[in-house]
């Protein structure tokens, strides 16, 4: 009995040395960040001068800065678009590439190749390819008779060319995704609905789809929180511009964060816009309602 | 949807024949929709790369040259001589190297802690770590650069963390806060959990200790998810931006990602050259991808089914 106990008391003491690195680490990485985030948003820290605390006048400061709205608003207006999109579209590319059929491989291989570039790398060939002169895509639109527009620098089409070329990065991954949950369907569910005369539509409809919900529920949630802190692409494509209508609140907290050094009101920023996140992966949980746990 | 059915019969026709045309139909639609998208998909690495190989003034004209007459390295050329572009991807290529060995070792060390070892905060702990995963990276953004300047005893900081700048402007500050990520210690500790016990039972009656329990037993037998979770993080790595700019102000030490985007700005109009370095910043995930494509596969297909 003592000797199991012992056994049990050593393995307890590995294990506590086996996760010391990583408990330190998240220790000083999260938990202590966590914390000081809002407290931070408290104050008015700019790295430089004396640390006080200033009740809310960060939060007060931030309810009437128009531009932090503006950069709402642009997000908003990014992922309404983007999010959707991402998700028609990857399931579409999914149902597409689950046929099995020769050369189908390859097909999902070109398709996933975008997502292993980097939103620097990305905008930059996009860059190119945006160019309203000698660029691709007028030159392509050329060839059907339409005058592209000058697409990062006019303020319609600012924004539509970032959902453009973040959907181009993205779709990729949430196409095997989609794929994997596919093939998690069980088939005799198909085999059932066969014989009972449903079409390819109404398989999808209340087969497929229902089936695929925990997966949707974990494309839709990545893509919201990656929406709403959309920066890299904004950032190399369009520096925000033109007029701020692509400038995104990351953009801005780190403009007034790390260029500015005001770090207390850029901490109040970055609380008011993970609040957001969080409602909006809440909402997001309530409609896709997945039964199942998510972990 | 494993397989597309065919429902039989058009009016008037032999059923076979039909059949054949349906399957015939269906199958140049899938295949004329598939290279459709591909290859639109694809298009943008085809343009970049042509576009770096390019005789300059070639690569301004309209209408657009699909082949040009003929190729030059003089972009990649004026691309690693402008900047030190050879200098960048070093530095990135030590930063996303060390941040897979320390997730890898950390990730599978603490893993294997919580899916095969007892001890009272074994749930607890975990749960936590779990949790944490949800805070948005935009919570800990400002926190983390205060941390890291004001780590006690580090870069001329005295014990309570202030006089000196810390780890700012060091590979450590990039290093550290991601080097055993939550998703790690997850990864490998769902992997360990589908290993059986009773090898560690075997071992402990042989008298192994238990570090070697886990790196000669154990660990070896991770090694596809190794391999997975080692490439995923090489890749978050390499293509990490935001976060680097933050802590790295010494352009020694600037980062590919870095090196290219300030490239790009201040060389608004050399297409040629812009094109270069994004292939050449692309290349190491490409190569690796090529290399070890199943495992990708197979990592996104887990987090896809795991969340």
């Amino acid at each position: 009995m003592s000797s199991i106990g012992n056994l049990n008391k050593h393995q307890a003491r590995t294990a506590y040395l086996f996760i010391t690195p990583t408990m330190l680490l998240f220790f000083a990485f999260t938990i202590i960040p966590v914390a000081m985030a809002l407290y931070l948003s408290f104050t008015n820290y700019d790295v430089v001068s004396r640390m006080d605390f200033v009740k809310l006048d960060n939060y007060k400061r931030l309810l009437k800065d128009d531009l932090f709205w503006t950069t709402f608003k642009n997000v908003a207006f990014y992922s309404v678009i983007f999010v959707p999109l991402n998700i028609i579209l990857s399931l579409l590319l999914a149902l597409l590439l689950n046929f099995k059929r020769f050369g189908v491989k390859l097909f999902r291989t070109m398709n996933y190749l975008p997502t292993l570039t980097s939103a620097v790398a990305a905008a930059t060939v996009w860059i190119w390819l945006l160019h309203p002169e000698f660029g691709l895509v007028n030159n392509l639109l050329g060839y059907i008779g339409v005058t592209g527009p000058a697409w990062l620098s006019q303020t319609e089409t600012a924004m539509l060319s970032i959902i453009m070329v973040t959907l181009w990065q993205a779709v990729g991954s949430n196409m095997v995704i989609y794929i994997a949950g596919l093939q998690g369907v069980p088939d005799y569910l198909y085999e059932s609905a066969k014989l009972d005369g449903a079409n390819a539509i109404q398989r999808f409809r209340y087969i497929t789809w229902p089936q695929l919900r925990p997966t949707t529920f974990l494309v839709s949630t990545m893509s919201i929180i990656g929406a709403l802190q959309l920066f890299d692409q904004a950032f190399v494509l369009t520096q925000g511009g033109p007029g701020n209508v692509t400038k995104t609140p990351v953009y801005l907290i780190y403009q007034q964060g790390f260029n500015q050094l005001q770090m207390g009101y850029a901490s109040a920023q970055a609380f008011v816009l993970a609040l957001a996140i969080l409602i909006f992966s809440f909402i997001n949980m309530r409609v896709t309602k997945s039964e199942e746990p998510v972990v | 949807m494993a397989e597309p059915s065919l429902p039989a019969a058009g009016a008037g026709m032999p059923a076979s024949t039909a059949f054949a045309a349906r399957k015939a139909l269906s199958g140049i639609s899938f295949y004329a929709a598939a290279i459709l998208i591909s290859v639109g998909m694809f298009l943008p690495f085809f343009w970049s790369l042509i576009t770096s190989f390019k005789p300059s003034d070639e690569i301004f004209s309209v209408p657009i040259k699909w082949i040009p007459s003929s190729l030059t390295l003089e972009h990649y050329r004026s691309a690693f001589t402008t900047v030190p572009f050879a200098r960048y991807f070093l530095n990135s290529f030590i930063l996303a190297a060390s941040g897979v060995l320390c997730n890898l070792f950390f990730g599978s060390l603490s893993g294997y802690a919580f899916a095969k070892l007892n001890f009272r905060l074994n749930k607890p702990l975990f749960k936590v770590l779990l949790a944490a995963m949800v805070i948005p990276g935009i919570v800990t953004m400002i926190p983390s650069f205060y941390v890291l300047m004001h780590f006690p005893l580090i870069g001329g900081n005295d014990i309570s963390g202030a006089g000196g700048h810390g780890f700012l402007n060091s590979f450590w500050g990039i290093v550290l806060p991601g080097a055993s990520g939550s998703f790690a210690v997850f990864f490998m500790r769902q992997f360990f959990l589908t290993l059986p016990s009773d090898m560690m039972e075997m071992a402990r009656i042989e008298g192994c200790g238990e570090f070697r329990i886990f790196w000669n037993i154990y660990l070896p037998l991770t090694k596809p998810a190794l391999a997975t979770l080692g490439i995923f993080t090489f890749q978050a790595g390499w293509n990490s931006f935001l976060w680097p700019m933050i802590i790295l102000n010494d352009p020694e030490k600037a980062t590919i990602q870095m090196g290219l985007q300030a490239f790009s700005y201040n060389h608004q109009t050399d297409f040629g050259p812009m094109m270069a370095g994004a292939l050449i910043a692309t290349l190491p995930i490409l190569v690796l991808f090529l290399m070890l494509q199943k495992y990708f596969v197979q990592g996104i297909a887990f987090s896809g089914t795991k969340g």
